[in-house]
């Protein structure tokens, strides 16, 4: 087999819709079934080709799945714990098994009831376990009242402000530059809510230096996408995405966010380079970035530990348009968590399929050929995918 | 784990060294981990040395003295149970040993928060079974 039979494409995409409210939050697997199926269908398959399915870290697995697809014959499965960084890592996953010839289509999936069933503060301390790093948390964290990802997060946010003079402002670019992508998105829950600047800034703060804005938006919803190889994706009707690299990375220690020596460093600090790498291109060759964005600033943090510019001028970066509509670097041009949906990354490789498709609309990315997706999860476990058309 | 008070805050699970680290608390000391044979300081509790790999270690006192690393304010409570307590400071402490641990410094509002700031430990007394390492302006 050549080796460009071999490359890994993602063939289909699927999704629910995004709401904030549901009849009935018990079942999670609803959505994440409603999902699959649509990308099943978007990739010109038929449920019983699915051979290898990867779902997301603690949610439904892969039997759920299996048993109501009627996938009688599953070759192959595996969920990382690694959070927002799973989406990415299971697609590392899907690429490794059909390359090794252990699958032949893979279903990656992903979906939750975020807004109208429990909600991330109670996750992780109901639960802590769902978290790696979750336990470090209970003994350590919460009995100080340090209890959910916005109060850590924003700590590394006022860590940042503090070495590198990085500014209010220059956080609230990213809210308002993922709201304007957001607008053009007929999916985004927030497409009809402008922001600006002024209006991000009077907004309540949740855990300063975070304000209301500068959060994802918890959400309902499923997203879900098929991958396989160039060569069976030939017989498939769609325009296949090419994956053109990958690489995974974790924080040292991953458990536990406070005694890192280098307290930036990322899981994606360690993957960019081992992505790009595998891609043979530069950040400066990428014409659009959708970056896992629970909060702002994690958006700033992950373009400077993947090179799109220094450590420290991250707030300039992101300012001037540059990551807007229409600038040099689009960055969540669906929106994102801010200003999509908070649908656990999996809607990041939605939009970027759509992208390189051709298929985003209002948004498209003019002359879109490489596409960056992140992932990144609980303390900062990271992934970076390199897309092509 | 049990306790006879009302109180509604998250507890650790004491169980092995997470309820070593505590129950020096409750005696009044501040201790970490530091590897028996490279010396290197450690927190939170590890089995191994990730540095020298080494299983040897002990309980070493710390001097309980440490700088104001970064914090948050928290002004919209994520945990019913500090609604109370608003606006509060979880706060990162970096201890001379080097290590660094989350707590709060008690005796000063969150405006006169200055980075690098020296505290010190104290030790707040939940009930019986919980003593928690606060920190003091120093």
């Amino acid at each position: 087999m050549s080796p460009q039979s071999q490359e890994i494409c993602i063939v289909g995409i699927g999704q629910t819709p995004f709401t904030r409210g549901v009849p009935d939050a018990t079942l999670p697997l609803r959505v994440e079934l409603q999902a699959a199926e649509a990308a099943i269908r978007d990739a010109g398959l038929r449920n019983a080709d699915i051979d290898a399915i990867l779902p997301f870290y603690g949610l439904s697995i892969a039997e759920e799945f299996a048993v109501n697809l009627g996938v009688r014959d599953l070759a192959y499965q595996a969920t990382s714990h690694v959070g927002g960084a799973g989406p990415g890592a299971s697609l590392a996953n899907a690429a490794n098994a059909l390359r090794g010839g252990l699958a032949k289509y893979c279903l990656v999936t992903g979906g939750w009831y975020g807004f109208s069933g429990k909600r991330v503060r109670q996750i992780v301390v109901q639960d802590p376990k769902t978290m790696s790093g979750g336990m470090n948390a209970r003994d350590y964290y919460f009995p100080h009242g340090l209890t959910a990802p916005v109060q850590w997060f924003s700590m590394m946010a006022r860590l940042h402000m503090m070495e590198f003079g990085t500014r209010a402002e220059q956080l609230g670019a990213v809210a308002v530059a993922q709201r304007k992508h957001a607008a053009l998105n007929p999916n985004a829950l927030l497409r009809d809510k402008p922001l600006d600047l002024q209006t991000y800034l009077d907004a309540p703060i949740i855990a300063d230096p975070y304000r209301l804005y500068d959060c994802s938006l918890e959400a309902d919803g499923g997203c879900a996408f098929v991958v396989t190889t160039r060569e069976r994706a030939r017989d498939l009707p769609g325009k296949p995405v090419t994956l053109l690299g990958i690489a995974q990375g974790q924080p040292f220690p991953a458990d536990d966010i406070v005694t890192r020596r280098d307290v930036f460093h990322l899981g994606v600090t360690d993957a960019a380079p081992r992505a790009f790498g595998m891609a043979g291109i530069r950040p400066a060759d990428v014409d659009f970035a959708e970056i896992y964005d629970p909060f702002t600033f994690q958006v700033i943090q992950q373009l400077e530990e993947m090179g799109f510019c220094r450590r420290g001028e991250g707030g300039d970066f992101v300012s001037g348009g540059r990551i807007e509509p229409g600038g040099d670097l689009p960055v969540n041009t669906h929106g994102g968590l801010l200003s999509e949906a908070h649908i656990l990354g999996m809607n990041h490789y939605v939009e970027a399929v759509r992208q390189l498709r051709g298929d985003a609309g209002a948004r498209q990315v003019r002359g879109a050929r490489i596409g960056v997706v992140t992932g990144f999860g609980d303390f900062g476990d990271g992934c970076v995918a390199i897309l092509g058309a | 784990m049990s306790t006879t008070s009302a109180y509604q805050r998250p507890v650790p699970t004491m169980e092995g060294m997470t309820a070593e680290f505590y129950d020096f608390c409750a005696r009044g000391e501040l201790r970490f981990q530091q590897c028996g044979n490279c010396g290197t300081w450690r927190h939170v509790p590890r089995l191994m040395c990730a540095d020298c790999g080494s299983w040897e270690w002990e309980w070493a006192r710390s001097s309980g003295r440490g700088r104001l690393f970064t914090w948050t304010v928290v002004h919209r409570p994520m945990h019913p149970a500090f609604a109370e307590q608003l606006p509060y400071a979880p706060a990162m402490i970096e201890l001379e040993e080097g290590v660094r641990m989350i707590s709060w410094v008690i005796d000063c509002p969150p405006e006169e928060l200055v980075r690098g700031m020296p505290v010190a430990v104290v030790f707040e007394r939940v009930d019986d079974s919980l003593t928690l390492p606060k920190f003091r302006r120093a």
